[in-house]
């Protein structure tokens, strides 16, 4: 089986039915997507297929067609993407295990809806589950970000 | 748990420890030092030795013993050294520092006594002092109770003054220029020619010097970072997914594994076949472990795959296998030989009640609930017969090492504990359990590396919950006043199922966790009287964000508020004329003026409920508005003011208030473990989702610092958040829920 993954290409040997998740974590040690629930319930294994937001937990390796951004490819700390500089800004993060993933559907949801509104906020980011409750800021940083893509 | 000799030998120990190529500083406790009021329960003529400051020649290395889980435990300690040592938090290398007795907890045991944290008296300051002591001599290395401030203000800034003003005695015998001529910046000691020598320069040199303990603390105004706005060390790793937690270590040659144990935790096993597991991809062994079953594998979904594919039997725990038959065991519980406490009997309850012709009764009901970290449990642990490693997060690191040193039968200073960021907590990793089942599958891989995670199902089934709890509550009111208050609480003992699975002594007296947030509420009611009733162990149960008031506080603000409505009263007023704390007034006050208190009904639509709650020292006042939707109840907004007598970050301060608010509203909702067939019935979050998003409301926090003793803030948001929202909703609809979760009796949008 052959993904690509943040650019670069992989040849793997896995089962079809494995979960893109585990690949990812333990195949290609890529760390950023979180095991949280193994079911699509907290989001926070959340990855791009192209340009959508998919629970890597929930999509079997095989089933993938496109290709795979994770949090790591999305930007980095010396190269920010501006949904990061946003969860910056705004001390977003707790434990931060989460964090990954709501970057991830906040990201996707502005490549789409660059000026949602606060149900459309609501809607996409509800998916993605934080023990720590740190919603009201990931609301403002999910502005933050917004504002910022349409300075660029 | 720690030898005795380890113990004497390191609390008597001065000096500095030399470290290969540098120098450890610690904290000195001083005989002439008597307005610390950190210093309470120390015999005079005592000093220890922890060490918080490392300097070698790669730089400064700052030692952070608390757990952080999140609410920021690591950047506000090392914010603290750094006031005094004058480095840059975000310049310098953090680092955990391994388990040790030296990093015990002085405020651990606050909340275990029967004092209220806010009684000044000297019987509380004794037994205070007690709790010191007893958690020094156990080096009760634990971080919890929302005691990593308390604990750590004064010492972790005198580390650092300890550790600056000894690099700069260093540079003075190096430069010939005396140490009072010299100053420190960013990491460096400065010349009065404007020359510098960097703290790595002098490291080697400051290790052959005694410490400088003559030190005084900086006033305040010459503070750099405490009280200003703080920027989380931990915040840009945390934004680009470059956070390393415990279950992203992968050393080489790692092999993945899981477990599966009893549901009906405290079961034992009977007997399981692996036959098809055994031979399922990658499943390189499958090794029994207590209560259940283990398998290692080349990949964590392959060992969830052959874990599932087991069959077992189990055998039953030693308590009811259903919820039914539980709460039946605490209606049982209100008899006079199971009577276990009365903390508060103010005037005459019974003659209140018998003069009272209407007296109000009411029963309350708190579920059993699991912490559920977003996390799961994890551990990597590599076992040779010479040492053990393990990498996990933890919040017991010293029990941790005396439980893994138990179960291998190494000496404990061959268990190496490498203590990892966590991914939440809430209490959770307050237990070992996971780090020593990783243990034993680890012992069967000798040489190799073992990553153990739980699934979140496991996870969910083992989860230590919060203890479910019963009140029976009666009251009178007279003259549009509250007039008495008693409160039984039937509950089964926090403290005896945790303390005795730590190994530990419980603590001795009454089961005080059981009616805190009570007994011990600033209220001057009449004839008020509170009895706790210790119904029989369960299922096991542990800490959960806030402990005993997390549950405690809705039963009490909720009858209270019962009561204030029977008599008539606005709810605000009759608290703030109830309240005989200062402080809790204050807040109180303070809450009404914010949010234009005038009345729990705005309109037809919209009510408010108020609640306050302290707990661990600190009042916290809420107010909870919500409204009448076509969806449901929606929560439009929530006002949150407390006192934690002085902020040192006001940014992680709101963070913590917001996420304790948005924890306890959720689950008072939501959430709730239910039991069948000795198991909980909820396996994964769409049966236990808390708050999302959607239901998040704007919360408007307001701190005072009323400048009484330095307060934590990750525990206190939490109890009156659940009460003022159920007051809300009375206010709102005219129906009292007396019972946890609340979406069992009302819908919300």
């Amino acid at each position: 089986m052959q993904l690509t993954v943040n650019s670069k290409r992989y040849d793997l040997d896995v089962e079809p039915e494995m979960p893109l998740l585990w690949v990812l974590r333990d195949e290609l040690g890529i760390s950023g997507p979180k095991y949280g629930c193994g079911a699509g319930l907290c989001g926070a294994c959340t990855v791009h297929i192209d340009n959508t937001a998919v629970r890597s937990c929930s999509i079997n390796a095989g089933e993938v067609r496109g290709s795979i951004t994770t949090i790591e490819g999305l930007g980095t700390p010396a190269n920010l993407h501006v949904v990061q500089q946003a969860w910056i800004e705004h001390q977003v993060a707790q434990c931060g295990y989460c964090q990954s993933g709501q970057m991830m559907t906040a990201a996707a949801l502005l490549s789409k809806t660059p000026d949602p509104s606060d149900s459309e906020i609501a809607e996409a980011m509800d998916g993605n589950l934080c023990r720590c409750g740190t919603y009201t800021r990931i609301h403002s940083a999910v502005k933050t970000a917004a504002q910022m893509m349409k300075g660029k | 748990m720690a030898r005795l000799k380890t113990i004497a030998r390191r609390t008597f120990l001065i000096g500095s420890a030399a470290i290969a190529g540098g120098v450890a500083f610690g904290y000195y406790r001083l005989r002439r030092d008597p307005p610390n009021p950190l210093l309470k329960g120390l015999k005079a003529g005592e000093a220890a030795i922890t060490p918080y400051v490392r300097v070698d020649a790669k730089g400064v290395t700052l030692i952070t013993p608390r757990a952080d889980k999140g609410q920021g435990s690591y950047s506000i300690q090392a914010h603290l050294i750094a006031e005094e040592l004058d480095v840059d938090p975000h310049k310098v290398r953090i680092d955990p520092g391994p388990p040790d007795t030296a990093y015990f907890n002085s405020r651990i045991m606050d909340d275990s006594l029967p004092f209220a944290t806010i009684d000044e008296g000297i019987m509380a300051r004794g037994a205070r002092g007690g709790g010191e002591v007893l958690s020094r001599v156990l080096g009760m290395q634990i971080t919890g109770g929302s005691s990593t401030v308390p604990d750590g203000y004064q010492k972790l800034r005198m580390a650092g003054a300890v550790a600056r003003e000894t690099l700069k005695e260093a540079a003075a015998r190096r430069s010939g220029v005396s140490r009072s001529q010299l100053k420190t910046k960013d990491g460096q000691v400065i010349l009065p020619d404007g020359k510098s020598l960097t703290y790595a320069e002098l490291a080697v040199e400051a290790a052959q010097l005694a410490p400088v303990t003559d030190v005084t603390l900086r006033p305040e105004q010459e503070w750099r970072y405490i009280g200003k706005k703080m920027r989380r060390i931990d915040i840009v790793a945390k934004s680009t997914g470059t956070q390393q937690y415990g279950i992203d270590i992968r050393p080489d040659r790692v092999m993945y594994a899981t477990v599966r144990t009893n549901p009906g935790m405290g079961g034992t096993i009977k007997r399981y076949d692996a036959s098809s597991a055994e031979k399922m991809r990658g499943v390189k062994k499958i090794v029994p472990i207590k209560d259940g079953v283990g398998v290692i594998a080349d990949n964590t979904w392959r060992a969830f795959q052959a874990a599932a594919a087991i069959k077992i039997e189990w055998n039953d725990p030693p308590y009811p296998a259903d919820s039914a038959g539980m709460w039946k065991v605490l209606e049982n519980s209100f008899s006079k030989d199971l009577q276990d406490s009365r903390l508060r009997n103010d005037g005459d309850v019974e003659k209140a009640l018998a003069g009272s012709s209407k007296p109000i009764e009411a029963e309350y009901r708190t579920p059993y609930l699991a912490h559920a970290p977003l996390e799961p449990m994890n551990a990597v642990v590599l076992y040779t017969q010479e040492r053990l490693d393990i990498w996990t997060g933890t919040q017991i690191p010293v029990f941790l090492q005396a439980h893994a040193a138990k179960l291998t039968r190494l000496p404990e200073e061959k268990v190496y504990v490498h203590v990892q960021p966590i991914g939440g907590s809430f209490g959770a990793r307050l237990d070992d359990t996971y780090a020593l089942q990783a243990i034993e599958l680890a012992m069967a891989m000798e040489g190799v590396p073992v990553k153990m995670i739980w699934s979140r199902e496991e996870n969910m089934a083992h989860d230590y919950p919060r203890p479910i709890q019963l009140s029976r509550a009666k009251g009178t009111v007279r003259d549009g006043m509250v007039e008495s208050m008693s409160i039984d609480v039937a509950g089964q003992s926090m403290g005896a199922s945790w303390f005795n699975r730590l190994q530990a002594p419980v603590p001795p007296g009454p089961d005080v966790s059981s009616v805190n947030g009570i007994w011990d509420q600033p209220f001057a009611i009449p004839n008020f009287r509170v009895t706790g009733y210790k119904a029989k162990e369960m299922v096991p149960v542990s800490p959960w964000r806030s402990v005993g008031a997390s549950a405690n506080g809705f039963h009490h603000a909720s009858f209270l508020d019962e009561l204030i409505h029977a008599a008539g009263a606005d709810p605000m007023a009759e608290l703030v004329r109830l309240c005989n704390h200062e402080p809790s007034k204050k807040v109180l006050q303070t809450l009404r003026d914010i949010s234009g208190w005038k009345g729990s009904r705005i309109d037809d639509r919209r009510a408010r409920g108020v609640a306050l709650t302290l707990s661990f020292g600190v009042p916290m006042a809420q107010i909870v508005e919500v409204s009448d939707t076509p969806q449901g109840i929606k929560i439009e907004k929530v006002y949150a003011v407390c006192d934690v007598g002085r902020i040192l970050d006001p940014v992680n301060f709101e963070a913590q208030v917001r996420g304790g608010v948005i924890w306890a509203l959720g689950h008072a909702m939501n959430c709730e473990l239910t039991y069948e067939n000795f198991a909980p019935v909820q396996t994964n979050f769409h049966l236990f989702e808390a708050m999302r998003f959607h239901q998040a409301p704007e919360i408007i926090v307001k701190g005072l610092e009323l400048g009484g003793e330095v307060r934590g803030i990750g525990e206190p948001p939490v109890p009156p958040a659940a009460p003022a929202l159920a007051n809300a909703i009375f206010a709102l609809t005219g129906k009292r829920v007396r019972e946890l979760p609340l979406n069992k009796s009302v819908n919300f949008a």
